[in-house]
């Protein structure tokens, strides 16, 4: 269960974003998740909760966007779209591929609320 | 990947990058920031710092990962036993509980600090940060970091090792590496350890294991070991010794 690890590494970032902006509160957070990091989904929007309370991000709702594992052929070049336990070429069939997308595990956006006004006299 | 050249942008997210610019602001008037940040990126940066104080040190390190009970244990102890007399090792030991483990290490003579993670599943970057705070590198040649014994977690948490070494037990089915394929994806070395026991289980195909772990596109070497009949044991340390003799 290192969601809920990975939960709280993300709840750091996302108040760094938050104090950063000026924010008070933070609405949504978007995630995109490849099979290939090895955090499920389910087990993370569990843990979520936990690693939010008390933190800007307490009333966040967590968007999970699952991204597609996708290997380049080392022998033909091609691309294909695969499963988690066969990064095989679909096209000639050689197992010497390059993953080219599928581990990721990465904070893309977060909306926030309540930007405090007069940011610009503040700098 | 890195948040400053661009490496963290893949074909599987970069419509997000081009669509919109940095800032946007969404129609309830929240303001949309857009972060393209590893979630991991302060363990990996504490582990950046662990690899680079290995290499300083001139220590070879090596994360053993594998399901509990798999052999890591005895395998250390087999290895100090052959490679103590002309190679200096330190051991980092990670379970849940207990120092059970690190004595059986200190027992052969050789420093062992236990990190008891509690509840934790894995280890992560900063608790082998707090363990080298106990360690002194000087003269050491070779630091084996002794993963939870947890098929999983292990596998998402890079630790400032140079080399990842999985263990599959041949009790555990040959068929180990396409169930957990995020670990044994991350290998560089796969020991089927418990190789003594082949002829009795008879079920347990070497090479259906080694199938399995090109099918995830692992090139990395796989052979047969057992630490208590010593079969393959050549083979690993000559491993080791090569990764030491890169890293001096």
């Amino acid at each position: 269960m290192h969601e809920l690890a990975i939960c709280q590494a993300l709840i750091g970032q996302v108040t760094d974003v938050a104090r950063s902006n000026h924010a008070t509160s933070v609405s949504d957070i978007f995630v995109s998740v490849g099979p290939l990091s090895g955090v499920e989904g389910p087990l993370m929007q569990n843990a979520f909760p936990v690693a939010a309370a008390g933190t800007v991000a307490n009333e966040a709702k967590l968007h999970l966007r699952p991204t597609p594992i996708r290997v380049q052929c080392d022998e033909c070049g091609e691309e294909s779209e695969v499963a988690m336990n066969r990064l095989v070429c679909d096209h000639c069939g050689d197992w010497r591929t390059q993953l080219i997308s599928g581990d990721e595990l990465l904070l893309q956006r977060v909306i926030l609320d309540n930007t405090a006004a007069g940011v610009e006299s503040n700098v | 990947m890195c948040d400053t050249c661009g490496c963290n942008i893949t074909p599987g997210n970069e419509h997000l990058v081009a669509a919109g610019g940095h800032l946007a602001h969404t129609s309830s008037g929240g303001e949309s920031v857009e972060v393209l940040k590893g979630l991991l990126d302060a363990n990996d940066h504490q582990a950046l710092h662990n690899r680079e104080h290995f290499s300083r040190h001139e220590v070879f390190a090596v994360n053993l990962m594998s399901s509990p009970g798999a052999g890591k244990t005895a395998l250390l102890e087999a290895t100090i036993e052959a490679l103590g007399a002309d190679m200096r090792i330190a051991v980092v030991e990670g379970d849940l509980e207990t120092e059970n483990d690190a004595n059986r290490i200190r027992d052969k003579g050789v420093p062992a600090v236990q990190i008891s993670t509690g509840s934790a599943c894995h280890l992560d970057a900063h608790m082998v940060h707090g363990a080298l705070h106990e360690l002194d590198l000087d003269g050491i040649d070779v630091v084996f970091i002794e993963n939870v014994g947890n098929l999983v977690c292990p596998a998402s948490f890079d630790l400032g090792q140079h080399c990842n070494v999985a263990l599959l037990s041949t009790p555990e089915g040959h068929d180990k590496p396409a169930k957990y394929p995020v670990m044994f994806r991350a290998a560089d070395l796969v020991l089927i350890t418990k190789s003594d026991l082949l002829e009795v289980l008879g079920d347990f195909d070497p090479d259906a294991a080694e199938s399995y772990l090109r099918q995830i596109a692992n090139p990395a070497p796989l052979f047969n070991l057992s630490a208590r009949t010593g079969d393959g044991m050549t083979t690993w340390l000559d491993w080791i010794r090569r990764g030491a003799g890169e890293h001096q």
